[in-house]
């Protein structure tokens, strides 16, 4: 069938900002429908309000509109563009939840607006699990016991029909939030009301608990002409319990007879039709009886998911763009597959190597959140392996993921080492340490597979592993013959010579790093490489291509393995290396895929064949379509310099990945791979303080006064002397971690005993802290010579909250041309003074009217794109013009690089997202360290606008009336007064507790006691959860968060009621209630504000 | 510790790795399948008679070998390359290991070799003669022995593979025999009788070198012709029995359906005028795209093939083209236009593989109600 002529422009609905569970898997989606729709000659209209993304890239869509992703909004789009169709499967669970309301709220009938991809009674048969049980049971297919309940009362009658351990399940709700396993009556009346409670339309399923079943996944694609192929199998390690995305997976299936494999298949094909699902791909979960092979449905998801993406990346099937063009009618056998061109997609990749994805978390930055891993997704990325072998793939997965392992075990690992310890040294029994291990086999967490490995080290049988944590046999023995081979490492170099190859060899295919070699050996990693390399023992590559080699593959689409054949030619072209991120993580996350992929393709605009390097199946830089070339491999020395070799470049670009590519800079440059752009000795001044020190002395910029201490005397006597507040940090410092503002001498103590626990003689940092301050971020790009300032950032919050937790406003709004100036002087003065060759970041504080640097870092900054989707400028791609020696008084005019600031006819504020939600018992305070998952742009005409809207597409609709909880704390007490004075004239009506209850009426404000949680219900909580305020203003003490401070924070979010903590956020709430309360919402695409702007 | 196994192919490439299963000599031809299970029912399988199979999954064995998926009594490949065999089972229905299932039936594993690569050859250079052994040490002298092996064209395999003398086939269902199904054994997968007698057939299995008047003694509502291993054109007597048994359908019984599946279904197209040749490595996995012209439905097949039907040949006009492969356009299946007869070069009982094709079977007990 060719495609549809009666549609002429498609609206496409991103996923909004990277959330758990959620993340950069739809842009890479929606990014391949985009130009897979375009170049059939569609008009694409994108809404997203995530300005991180490729997709909202304005070159990608016709128009894209980076707005909140609410109904409201997206009906002025329709009415605005009258698309014809919308596509909502590709932008996860928002898209397809925004289509239901669309319909719901009869928006697309008035509009005439058809949803392509899956239909309303499509989608909601899938999402409403009473609906898919119905169905499921209509086309003869088993599923666990179940039943539904709104009260607690109804709960326990049907908890009772089905027994313990079951499973509750809120309905519509994103990655499983709210759910959970319930092993006991006791626990279960406590998960049934967070569980109703979490339910929008508060309902719970309560189903039968397949706990410790093998899970599976078949990714599924259907076309109009009823044609179904799966795409790829997906086996779970971590057995039913655990959510998918928490789970190790692999694929292909690898413990399913081809009988049991095809009824899989059938059933899903059952499924697909029975839901309803026209055309595109669908995710169908499996769980599967161990003892006796019984078969159950577990859900299905109607559109491109996460393990879409990965489902894409192992088999090299582009999922996404297939769904799209199969949307618009196309048959899958009218669609060439882009692999091999000569065979069509209607068919079912079969893959010759194994595929390993392993989560990664971040529990480090959620003290006190409970670990076990659950039905709720935790995790915040994930890393995909690619190897001959499980084995192989496994230990390369484990390497990727950037935890400090270099594969499953035997690599030095601090883990590692303090358990060694602790055994050598007696001060623990065997059978304590089994206790402990049996401990963390049963409950599921990250660290699960290392205790695998400890179980089988300290004598544990497979079998008795599987019988306490589940997994699968199979699994298990594969990890046991990693174990087993590392003692025969030891004796590497004990071997006769003429062994030693063979030996090499096939530890290497059993994925041990020279990491592991090293350490197991006792030599430097640098011996080990050597000794390889003499013995060549090298790795080979070869190609993913959809078809285990049966046809030939055009798709320069790569992984390393230890083989015979190495069947990956190298060209004679000029090629540059682009180091990617890695796997998704709090502080590194689609920013840096984002600015990666423009490096490539401007690389590739300046004719270099460009090689891209990363381990996440998420992004849009692992699109074999992006780069030249694609090494789909860990990124660690070993693996990229393997590449290296193979490929000499002329190049490597370190600048785009965030810290991931710069932590390698050393070992490639002394390995003679040249580092493009800003050198090595630069990035070296940059990040060492003393050096850093003395450059800003010598240029004369200010920085806060400063100490380093390694004891709790040291750091009081440097406190005393700078003044209370300090910051204070661990010298080793990434992301934030473990920085804290300290502001007496007793918090100070604590800290110090607490960072003497996790790093032991290693220096602190002690830093004065400019107490309300105002932060400044500014991103630039120097050639050396030239400096262009693209960007200069206001944080709303004040210094002392991570950059990358604040939100931001462009252009700035209270800074004084004076400090304007200033701002560019210093950054100009610095970048030349670094010899920076691309991008630049630098914090400046300014307090007083001073200026001062707070640091810089010479790359990529997380604010990029932001700053290049509110500018319309394309940041990295002009780094790295720079980075290959293009100059900047080619692209700008002198008058820009003469340091005026780019001026906007509008404003665009970021604000960021925080994953609160998913970590019970975590304070939702911002501060030093970094929690934000991702982020929002709100653009508008003015500045109360454009926050309102950030504020609405991050979630929080901020009221046009209501009443205002106030609690504040001891300092800046005064400063709250104009702010509550303007909301009283707004017409809101002010509660508080007893404390700020009396400070207002001591200054004549009018303002409602309410109960503190001591004082008797209903309290303040209580109020809270009744939805009967509107908005919290909560300015926490400096000191240790109040109990009640805590529990009014957490209430707040837990029901999403909008709160402010600091007086600037304050301020612009009023601003943007006062916006809201004037006009109605307009939308404006980013290629009319860019047009707008030039005119 | 494992034995060295070589792999010496006629072109003068070798594999060398350890062995698993049963240790010795043997030839065949190497093929590669690039299913991702049912190494069982391949293994099983009498089509790979005369062949030696490298699985492009690298790892094989994991689930063991159960009593239930066996497509024939015994292993008929010639030898099993992988790249690595699971050395536990993980599967509640598995009684036998791989290696020991191989073992007990004579039959050489080689692992750990760069599958891959092989295929890759076998891609660019086509199916060939090979020798995998573990007992000649001297990869020379396999690369002789290879050159000088008996290779698949020409030779009548189904001899070795059909069974000795016709029988009933016994098979448990919920449906009682219908109809009667005459199946011609060249080779036949038991899916193919199980898939029948399902439907209600009872199903009496004749030897290849049974004539028409044998097969039409039993007075059948329908004849199958099964798959089977090797060259087709070798096969003269069969090609000469199916001939007879068009003849009689054209002339005495136009009601008695005739279903050909791969093998069966180049005899039939032998039998119809055409020609067969032999492709440059064949068809052999789960996952080609098949097109059925009638409806322009697709469907994911089951393919074990090494030899094609010309659809160039093919000029007899009672006859039309009724399934094409996706992939390089190959004859898929053919149907007479006024006779009951048609059939597919695939493999609509699948096991392994998917059972997209079922409706075939269907397409059969249709043509038999009528």
């Amino acid at each position: 069938m060719p495609k549809r002529t009666d549609i002429k422009t498609i609206l496409i609905i991103g996923s909004g900002p990277i959330v758990i569970g959620q993340a950069c898997e739809f842009d890479y989606s929606g990014t391949q429908a985009i130009k897979a729709l375009r170049k059939e000659g569609y008009r694409i209209v994108l809404i997203n309000s995530n300005p991180a993304t490729i997709m909202t890239d304005p070159e990608f869509a016709d128009a894209t509109y980076i707005e909140p992703l609410v109904p409201e909004i997206i009906e002025k789009i329709i009415a605005k563009e009258r698309p014809q169709a919308i596509l909502p499967t590709l932008g996860g669970q928002t898209a397809l939840n925004l289509a239901v309301a669309l319909s719901e709220q009869g928006i697309l009938e008035k509009y005439n607006v058809e949803l392509i991809g899956a239909k309303l009674p499509a989608i909601k048969k899938a999402e409403d699990r009473r609906l898919f049980r119905k169905t499921m049971q209509e086309i003869g297919l088993d599923l666990p016991k179940s039943g539904y309940a709104y009260t607690i009362e109804e709960s326990l009658k049907v908890a009772d029909v089905i027994g313990f351990p079951l499973i509750i399940r809120p309905s519509f709700t994103l990655g499983g939030i709210g759910s959970g396993t319930v092993y006991s009556r006791e626990d279960f009346m406590e998960a049934a009301a967070t569980g109703i409670d979490a339910s929008p339309i508060n309902e719970i399923l309560i189903e039968e608990s397949v706990l410790g079943w093998k899970e599976f996944e078949l990714e599924v694609m259907r076309d109009c002409a009823d044609n179904c192929v799966v795409i790829c199998s997906i086996e779970n390690i971590d057995p039913m319990g655990v959510h998918t995305g928490d789970s190790i997976t692999v694929a292909p299936a690898q413990t399913l007879t081809d009988r049991e494999y095809q009824k899989m298949r059938d059933w899903a094909f059952k499924v697909i039709r029975a839901i309803g699902v026209d055309t595109g791909g669908s995710n169908i979960q499996f769980a599967v009886n161990p003892a006796d092979g019984k078969l159950v449905v577990i859900e299905m998801n109607p559109r491109v998911s996460r393990s879409s993406a990965l489902a894409s990346k192992a088999t090299g099937f582009p999922i996404a763009k297939i769904a799209s063009l199969l949307a618009v009618g196309y048959r899958l056998d009218e669609i060439p597959n882009d692999i091999t061109l000569k065979t069509p997609a209607s068919f079912e990749p079969t893959i010759d190597y194994c595929v390993v994805k392993i989560p990664r978390f971040a529990f480090e930055k959620f003290t006190g959140a409970d670990q076990t891993l659950n039905t709720a997704m935790k995790s915040v990325g994930e890393v995909m392996a690619l190897g001959r072998t499980f084995k192989e793939a496994f230990q390369k997965a484990v390497r990727g993921l950037e935890v400090g392992r270099f594969g499953l075990g035997a690599d030095g690992s601090l883990r590692d080492a303090r358990i060694e310890k602790r055994w050598a040294a007696g001060g623990v029994t065997r059978e304590e340490l089994m206790k402990e291990i049996t401990y963390n086999l049963r409950n599921p967490n990250c660290e699960r597979i290392f205790n695998i490995r400890y179980a089988l080290i300290f004598g544990m049988t497979a079998a008795e592993i599987h019988e306490i944590s589940k997994i699968d046999p199979w699994f298990l023995q594969q990890i046991q013959e990693i174990v087993d081979w590392e003692p025969a490492i030891k004796k590497l170099f004990k071997l006769p010579r003429t062994e030693q190859r063979a030996f090499l060899f096939a530890t290497k295919q059993l994925g041990f790093s020279d990491r592991q070699i090293a350490h197991l050996t006792g030599k430097e990693p640098a011996k080990i490489r050597a000794l390889r390399k003499k013995l060549a023992v090298i790795p080979s590559y070869k190609l993913v291509d959809t078809c285990a080699a049966e046809f030939d593959a055009c798709t320069p689409y790569f992984y390393s393995t230890y083989e015979e054949e190495d069947e990956v030619p190298v060209t004679a072209r000029k090629k540059v290396m682009i180091l990617g991120a890695g796997p998704n993580r709090i502080g590194q996350g689609i920013e840096f895929d984002y600015c990666c992929v423009h490096a490539v393709l401007a690389l590739r605009e300046e004719g270099y064949e460009t090689i891209m390097v990363n381990c996440n199946p998420e992004t849009v830089s692992t699109d074999y379509d992006i780069s030249d070339r694609l090494y789909f491999e860990p990124l660690t020395a070993e693996d990229v310099l393997n590449i290296a070799e193979k490929e000499k470049p002329l190049g490597v670009v370190v600048q785009f990945g965030g810290q991931t590519p710069l932590n390698l800079t050393a070992a490639m440059h002394a390995a003679g791979v040249k580092i493009l752009g800003t050198s090595p000795a630069s990035i070296d001044k940059a990040e060492d303080r003393k050096q850093f020190s003395k450059i800003l002395q010598k240029i004369k910029i200010p920085q806060p006064a400063s100490g380093i201490a390694l004891n709790f005397e040291e750091a009081k006597k440097i406190a005393t002397k700078l003044t209370y507040p300090v910051m204070v940090r661990p010298s080793y410092v990434l992301g934030g971690r473990a920085m804290k503002i300290v502001y007496d001498d007793s918090m100070l103590c604590d800290y110090m005993a607490e960072a003497a626990e996790v790093s032991p003689g290693k220096p602190i940092l002690v830093d004065k802290f400019l107490d309300n301050a105002i932060e400044i971020d500014v991103d630039a790009i120097s050639d050396g010579d030239d400096v262009y300032i693209a960007g200069i950032m206001e944080h709303i919050e004040h210094a002392g909250i991570h950059s990358g937790d604040s939100a931001c406003v462009m252009p700035p709004h209270t800074l004084s041309k004076t400090s304007i100036e200033t701002i560019v002087k210093h950054t100009s003065n610095l970048a030349r003074e670094l010899q920076v060759k691309g991008l630049i970041n630098i914090q400046f504080a300014i307090k007083d009217e001073v200026v001062y640097i707070l640091e810089a870092n010479p790359r990529a900054s997380r604010t990029v794109p932001y700053v290049s989707k509110a500018t319309g400028i394309p940041l990295a791609k002009i780094a790295a013009k720079i980075m290959l020696g293009k100059k900047l008084n080619k692209i700008f005019s002198k008058k820009i690089l003469s340091g005026s600031v780019p001026h906007l006819k509008y404003t665009a504020v970021k604000e960021v997202v925080l994953p609160w939600t998913r970590f019970n018992n975590v304070d939702v305070l911002l501060g030093p360290e970094m929690k934000s998952t991702g982020e929002v742009m709100g653009i508008d005409t003015d500045y109360g606008r454009a926050f309102a809207k950030a504020q609405l597409a991050a979630g929080s609709v901020l009221p046009r009336n209501g009443a205002v909880l106030v609690s504040l704390g001891p300092q800046g007490k005064e400063e709250v007064l104009p702010i509550i004075r303007e909301l009283l004239n707004l017409g809101f009506e002010m509660l508080a507790t007893q404390h700020t209850a009396e400070f207002l009426e001591s200054h004549n404000l009018p303002v409602k006691k309410v109960n503190k949680i001591s004082e008797g219900r209903p309290n303040v909580i209580d109020l809270i959860k009744n939805r009967s305020v509107s908005l919290v203003l909560n300015t926490p003490s400096g000191k240790a968060s109040r109990a009640d401070g805590y529990h009014i924070r957490r209430s707040a979010v837990m029901n999403n009621i909008p709160m402010v903590t600091t007086l600037a956020a304050a301020r612009v709430t009023v601003e943007g209630i006062k916006a809201l309360r004037t006009n109605d919402w307009t939308v404006t695409s980013l290629q009319e504000y860019y047009k707008a702007s030039k005119s | 510790m494992q034995k060295r196994c070589i792999l010496a192919l006629e072109s003068g490439r070798i594999f060398i790795g350890n062995s698993f299963g049963y240790e010795g000599e043997r030839d065949g031809e190497i093929v590669f399948n690039t299913s991702l299970s049912g190494y069982q029912e391949i293994l099983t399988d009498p089509s790979y008679c005369g062949q030696i199979v490298c699985m492009t999954n690298p790892h094989i064995g994991n689930y063991g070998i159960n009593p239930e998926d066996m497509e024939s009594s015994r292993i008929h490949a010639s030898g099993f390359v992988v790249k690595e065999a699971s050395a536990i089972v993980s599967n509640w229905r598995s009684t036998e290991s791989l290696s020991d299932f191989l073992s007990r039936n004579k039959v050489i594993g080689l692992e750990g070799i760069d599958t891959r690569a092989l295929t890759r050859h076998i891609r660019q250079a086509g199916a060939m003669r090979a020798v995998i052994s573990t007992t000649e040490t001297n990869p020379k002298k396999l690369i002789e022995k290879a050159k000088k092996s008996r290779g698949l064209v020409g030779r009548d395999l189904v001899r070795e593979v059909t069974c000795a003398e016709k029988y009933l086939f016994t098979h448990e269902t919920a449906v009682p025999p219908q109809f009667s199904v005459a199946l011609l054994d060249c080779g036949c997968k038991s899916n193919i009788a199980r898939e029948l007698a399902e439907r209600g057939c009872a199903v009496t299995v004749f030897p290849a070198t049974a004539t028409a008047e044998d097969i039409l003694a039993i007075n059948p509502t329908g004849i199958m012709l099964s798959n089977g291993p090797g060259d087709p054109a070798a096969v003269t007597y069969v090609i000469e029995t199916v001939k007879k048994l068009i003849a009689h359908i054209a002339t005495k019984n136009q009601k008695l359906p005739l279903f050909g599946i791969c093998l069966g279904h180049q005899m039939l197209g032998l039998a119809l005028g055409a020609k067969t040749y032999k492709l440059k490595f064949g068809h052999r996995g789960a996952n080609h795209p098949v097109k059925d012209l009638t409806t322009g439905a697709i469907e994911i097949t089951s393919q074990n093939h090494g030899f094609c039907v010309d659809e160039k040949s093919l000029r007899n006009n009672d006859v039309a083209v009724t399934h094409c492969n996706l992939y390089d356009g190959t004859l898929e299946g053919i149907a007479h236009k006024h006779l009951p007869i048609f059939s597919v070069q695939y493999h609509p009982e699948a096991s392994p593989g998917p059972h997209d094709a079922s409706y075939l079977f269907g397409r059969f007990l249709k043509l038999m109600e009528k």
